[in-house]
């Protein structure tokens, strides 16, 4: 079973006992840890949530079902999917990164240099050249741009290691200036007073599946998922990540060129976030207006921890989170509520997943000790005793 | 460049500095605090706001300033019990739970505030300063720097005691000992989850009374979101500071400073990009980093849970 892999991040133990059971029962087992680990939470989070909007006076019902109502019924669906396909390549991104245990904490920055990038030098671009290699070039350009704002941070943790942390979230405020300037200076479109970018005409933005609103961005972020899942778990590079997460030391033991994998990791992240900014632009927006911040990355973080750092898992949490996003700006505009209260849900939601994953913690504890031979005689004994009884 | 240095502008940026930079000291001793005893404390944002919120409503209603800072404190403090109960006694990981933390505060101070004021931002008056006589009379800078709030005053004292406290006594030593080698702290009879406990306490207590400063007497009104990632600069404050409070002090009216430069230089009449100027503590520190490679100091044990027994 793929789906189970440790999650290095958050739980140091390699085994837990439901791996070492008898293999029959192993799958099952397995997957309903799966399910109760990830979607426990979830149900946790949306209960606390209507407990909270009992408190502030709404009905909850009313509330969750505007979410569906605005997320998923007639065409919604469509809306949900396009919001998906920024947030599937930014959480694929971070897993990259998170996988090595490093923490990539800029992606705001990254996304927001590509995004400036692409709406200001689209408009030109789709102008004079063919629409899909203009459309082609501007992705990779904010790939790059993405990919070339994580070399400071990369270079540095790979050769003196300063901590990636304050060094990308520095990088994050700088890039996010930077986007800013751009937009207000020589990106700027003239003909409007409001400090926004020349809006990309809409027969030359991605093309979409035809009778449908979803763009080719939507493809680009599943087709993501899925090669980077192939890649970080059926690859040597993906076992290297693996174990330079699991333990740098050992990974150097080994003969691993670390830093190398440092910098690696962080340019695929970076070139995925930015990315995420070519599907948002090209496919939704059109333009980027000046201060614009959507901190895609922030909400989608708690995702990245429920699908495990599981590029695959992460494709159902990133489309429930498009839904509830999408359906939660009619649900919370219809409660008079700010479209901030989807933070605490999410924020629940990563709060309930520590508990859940400390409780299994826990009962893994409990035996971890043991080697598999001595836990299956332990277990026939106690079974024997209690027959006996 | 003799125009820069008007009258107005070195006012305007001095008090402006001391303004912003204030409620980043707070955070930034704060986070320090932790960071010493091994609690890396990313939802320091989401206690800011938290602070910020709780210490507004406690000024606005208890017409009182001591009111909305010890709202602020008590706030903060409240945050960070979560912090406490999750990462310092359960032990789960305290980057995800940081970031539940900020998203939490985010989410709920601007939910309060709509429903609260519903769209509308009361202001506060500003609040009474004490004038340190002789001092305050000096040109210039006299009045921008010796005419604060008799908080503020605490508030230097209290950095002066953090650091004392750091290297003086038993309750320092511990601390730091929490956060270099946690098993020498419990082997020597010391509980490493109290004082972890206590430390990320405080940090909630003070990042609370930093948003507390920063909508009371800073904006005299609370916005959501108002905080603009200070949080997050109080961290690298504290983690570039290498733990020392004194230098936690200094970083923190640079950033503030440099958050001030703007309005200080659209008051002598230049106009210069806000984005550029808000930029500049960054790229400084960037540069200062590539440059000398000096590493940031941390303690060994940080953001490592302690699992007594465990290797």
């Amino acid at each position: 079973m793929t789906g189970v892999t440790t999650n290095t991040a958050l739980s140091p133990e390699t085994r837990t006992p439901v791996e070492r059971a008898a293999p029959s029962r192993r799958l099952v087992v397995d997957v309903l840890d799966v399910v109760i680990r990830s979607i426990v939470p979830v149900l946790l989070a949306l209960g606390a949530g209507a407990i909270l909007l009992l408190a502030l006076g709404r009905d909850p019902i009313t509330f969750y079902s505007n979410i569906w109502k605005g997320g998923i019924e007639l065409t919604a669906w469509q809306d949900s999917a396009v919001r998906a396909a920024p947030l599937l390549l930014i959480a694929v991104g971070l897993v990259v990164v998170f996988r090595a245990n490093i923490w990539n904490l800029g992606y705001n920055g990254q996304f927001l240099l590509g995004a400036a990038l692409i709406s200001g030098f689209g408009p030109r671009l789709v102008g004079s050249e063919p629409r899909w290699f203009a459309l082609v070039t501007l992705t990779l350009l904010a790939g790059a741009a993405g990919a070339v704002w994580t070399l400071v941070p990369a270079l540095l943790k790979a050769r003196y290691e300063t901590n990636e942390i304050i060094t990308t979230l520095m990088m994050s405020f700088i890039g996010v200036g930077v986007a800013n300037i751009l937009i207000k200076g020589p990106f700027q479109d003239p003909t409007v007073n409001i400090p926004q970018t020349r809006v990309l005409p809409l027969d030359k933005m991605l093309p979409a599946i035809p009778g449908t609103r979803i763009h080719v961005g939507v493809l680009l972020a599943l087709a993501a998922a899925v090669i980077v899942h192939f890649v970080l778990t059926r690859t040597s590079f993906g076992l290297r990540l693996q174990i330079l997460g699991a333990n740098p030391r050992a990974a150097r033991h080994v003969g691993l060129n670390v830093p190398r994998l440092i910098l690696m990791s962080f340019l695929v992240s970076g070139l995925l976030i930015g990315m995420a900014a070519a599907a948002d632009i090209l496919g939704t927006w059109g333009y980027v207006r000046a201060n614009w911040n959507p901190a895609y990355g922030d909400t989608v973080i708690p995702f990245v921890f429920l699908a495990r750092l599981n590029a695959l898992a992460l494709i159902p949490f990133v489309i429930f989170y498009a839904v509830l996003s999408t359906g939660g700006d009619l649900a919370t505009q219809q409660a008079s509520l700010p479209t901030d209260f989807l933070l605490v849900l999410v924020a629940l939601i990563l709060l309930f997943m520590t508990v859940i994953e400390y409780l299994g913690r826990r009962r893994a504890l409990g035996t971890s000790y043991l080697t598999p031979g001595l836990e299956q005689a332990l277990r026939y004994s106690r079974r024997r005793r209690k027959t006996s009884e | 460049m003799s125009e820069l240095l008007t009258r107005t502008f070195m006012t305007a940026l001095i008090s402006g500095g001391l303004l912003a930079g204030v409620p980043l000291m707070f955070t930034a001793v704060g986070e320090t605090i932790s960071e010493r005893a091994g609690v890396l404390n990313i939802g320091l944002e989401g206690m800011m706001l938290v602070g910020a919120y709780v210490g507004f409503i406690g000024a606005y209603y208890g017409h009182s300033f001591w009111a909305g800072f010890a709202a602020g404190i008590g706030g903060g403090a409240a945050t960070s019990l979560v912090m406490v109960v999750l990462c310092v006694r359960l032990g789960l990981d305290q980057i995800v739970v940081g970031i539940a933390i900020t998203l939490a505060g985010e989410g709920i101070t601007s939910v309060l505030q709509d429903s609260q004021f519903g769209g509308t931002y009361p202001r506060l008056g500003s609040p009474p300063t004490i004038a340190i006589p002789g001092l305050s009379g000096i040109p210039m800078v006299g009045k921008s720097v010796f005419d604060q709030p008799l908080i503020v005053y605490l508030g230097f004292a209290g950095v002066a005691a953090v650091s004392w406290i750091f290297r003086r006594t038993n309750a320092g030593l511990n601390l730091r000992a929490a956060g270099e080698r946690p098993e020498a702290l419990d082997a020597a009879g010391v509980s490493v989850v109290a004082t972890r406990s206590y430390a990320a306490l405080c940090t909630g207590a003070l990042a609370g009374l930093g948003g507390a400063y920063l909508s009371t007497v800073g904006a005299g009104t609370f916005t959501p979101f108002m905080t603009q990632g200070q949080g997050f600069m109080a961290i690298v404050i504290a983690m570039l500071a290498r733990g020392k409070p004194l230098w936690v002090v200094l970083g923190s009216f640079l950033f503030g400073i440099s958050l001030s430069v703007a309005t200080a230089l659209q008051l002598a009449g230049i106009n210069i990009s806000t984005d550029l100027v808000n930029m500049l503590p960054f790229i400084a520190i960037i540069v200062a980093l590539v440059a000398f490679a000096r590493r940031s100091y941390l303690p060994p044990a940080l953001a490592l849970p302690y699992v007594r027994g465990a290797r």
